[in-house]
């Protein structure tokens, strides 16, 4: 395995935190570290996984994909835009009055789900998704993204372990572990570890990965259900901040207000140099 | 009331299969014939409410209709985010069925006492809030929740309640029912209290005060125009409720009449829970006594507002 920190990102995973940061200049706010742990997850899933018809965001044969940390939503958005489910002008438009795309995603968008924003509910709307595929015998799966910050809600673990007890094996999460919340390390805010064990303890079927070695990724998640008798939880170890040396694992991006143009440029730089 | 509510979901159930039923940590044997009969329609999935009503929400944003059963005030204190974000922001169709509404639990202490369980639902945007009287009305009400759209909450009373229900006027979702009427005063009641309404117009009747009895088993949306109506024509209005004065029924008229601007003012008095957590155990029936939700509260109230009555202009 890569190590996250060391991986170096190709040209794509570039332009996707390209137009993040665009994005974000747009808006002149964001939770940039959040979403830039995210882009490798997106990217693969949308480049690889999921199956979806951005024409049809509701065609009935899609995968279900919810974002459970909904502040990572600038990185679904680039995805969003890049797949057509959305109008690339819609990312200039980022937290305006105008616009239709704000801090947390919303179910009204196109190709998103259910409204997140609120830690800990994705995992049990998805868990309901996932409940009807096997009701109805349909194929679709369902993947959820959380994050470990997320992961301190006691939601979460009921939704574990009900989907544990159903056996789900059309049911993927995945974590985006780049161990930093809001107010400082998980480790200090409140320690996870040991994470995989938990979820195997909770029924899952569970593997750690590089979150953003994009090769890594598509072997995983191109052939989950890891067990097809139980539910898949995919701990994706990440960076916060991931692409902007200055950014990474520092808590001052979890959240940006006021950005700048010069911010702006001063974040493509250091993608640039990276 | 209960058992009715519950036999209703396995019959709907039985003739619609978008339906779904949910439950926490239920009575041993609770919706049984459904568990057996429809059983990948059937979830008991402890005790998890937040779990519980997210999942619901997603199973409806796939086109169900999801009944949750749980105890009031784990439906509506607990899992309080779920209810707005995960059905009110997404106006989904689930149901939320809960077990003893008010002061059924009294022997239970107040942590199991729903004496604001309205109170809570009111804020929810695309909550309707319902709560039947009797069995009869619960099984008119019940059909007319299949297709309704967006998250109801359904407030139970104790079971065995006393049927005062009629059929006399078709029950529909969002109206208010009049089930006696007289020019004096008007007493508006949701749930159980329709009984002690009832009673205390009774009572009146025989002192020479007419009275309309308001029965309003849809608290949200509030019927509005019927409450009007009627309160044009009357010289008082009690509002009797086996809930906190705060933001129940009461709270719900109260701003009702506020804005309505009556020429002269209506007298207006709120019979319920006063703002503080109920003290001592009991029964329902002494806990409602010693909160002074009965008839006799009714008929000195009635009393007390008709003897402050201005002379009528309009």
């Amino acid at each position: 395995m890569n190590d996250q920190m060391t991986i170096r990102l190709d040209e794509r995973s570039k332009a996707l935190r390209r137009t993040i940061i665009r994005t974000l200049e747009a808006g002149q706010r964001g939770h940039v570290g959040a979403a830039l742990s995210l882009v490798e997850i997106l990217r693969v899933l949308y480049d690889d996984v999921l199956k979806y018809d951005p024409r049809d965001p509701r065609w009935s044969g899609r995968d279900r994909f919810v974002l459970s940390k909904g502040h990572g939503c600038l990185a679904l958005y680039a995805l969003l835009a890049d797949k057509g489910f959305i109008a690339e002008a819609e990312l200039s438009k980022f937290c305006r009055s105008d616009g239709l795309l704000g801090g947390h995603p919303e179910h009204h968008i196109p190709g998103v789900e259910a409204s997140t924003g609120s830690l800990g509910h994705g995992m049990s709307i998805a868990l309901g998704f996932a409940l009807n595929a096997r009701y109805e015998r349909a194929a679709y799966r369902t993947f959820v993204v959380i994050g470990d910050g997320e992961s301190n809600e006691g939601s979460i673990w009921e939704a574990a372990l009900s989907a544990g007890k159903h056996r789900l094996g059309n049911f993927v999460v995945l974590t985006d572990y780049n161990k930093h919340q809001s107010y400082g390390a998980t480790a200090d805010v409140q320690d996870l570890e040991p994470l995989v064990d938990k979820w195997r303890a909770f029924g899952f079927a569970a593997l750690e990965v590089n979150g953003h070695d994009v090769a890594a990724l598509r072997g995983v998640l191109t052939r989950v259900p890891l067990d097809p008798s139980k539910p898949t939880a995919i701990i994706c170890h990440t960076v916060k901040g991931k692409g902007i040396a200055f950014a990474e694992n520092n808590m001052a991006w979890h959240h940006m207000n006021k950005v700048t143009a010069q911010d702006a440029e001063r974040l493509l730089a250091a993608l640039e140099a990276r | 009331m209960r058992k009715k509510s519950l036999d209703m979901v396995y019959e709907l159930a039985k003739k619609d299969e978008r339906i779904f039923f949910i439950g926490s940590d239920l009575g041993v044997g609770t919706l049984d014939n459904f568990r057996t009969e429809m059983p990948d329609r059937f979830f008991m999935e402890g005790v998890s409410e937040g779990n519980i009503v997210g999942m619901a929400a997603g199973l409806a944003l796939e086109g169900k209709i999801v009944y949750v059963n749980t105890i009031a005030t784990f439906l509506t204190r607990r899992c309080f985010e779920q209810v707005v974000i995960d059905l009110g922001l997404h106006n989904v169709n689930v149901r939320l069925i809960a077990n003893g509404g008010g002061v059924v639990y009294a022997p239970l202490g107040p942590t199991h006492l729903a004496i604001d369980d309205i109170a809570i639902m009111r804020t929810v945007p695309n909550m309707t809030i319902v709560a039947p009287c009797d069995a009869d009305e619960m099984a008119r009400l019940m059909p007319q929740t299949v297709d309704h759209k967006g998250p109801i909450y359904i407030r139970l009373g104790k079971g065995g309640d006393p049927i005062v229900s009629t059929d006399a006027a078709p029950f529909r979702i969002g109206r208010a029912i009049p089930m006696v009427t007289g020019d004096d005063v008007l007493l508006v009641t949701t749930g159980v209290t329709l009984k002690l309404a009832l009673e205390a117009a009774a009572a009146l009747k025989t002192q020479g005060i007419g009275a309309t009895v308001l029965h309003m088993p849809t608290v949200k949306p509030l019927d509005a125009e019927s409450f009007l109506t009627h309160a044009r024509r009357a010289d008082a209005i009690v509002s009797i409720e086996e809930h906190s004065i705060v933001g129940g029924l009461g709270g719900a008229l109260a701003e009702v009449i506020a804005e309505a601007g009556f020429e002269p003012a209506r007298r207006f008095k709120r019979i319920g829970i006063p703002d503080v957590f109920p003290h001592g155990y009991g029964s329902q029936a002494t806990m409602m006594a010693h909160y002074d939700i009965t008839a006799e509260r009714t008929l000195a109230v009635v009393r007390e507002l008709l003897a402050l009555r201005p002379a009528r202009t309009n």
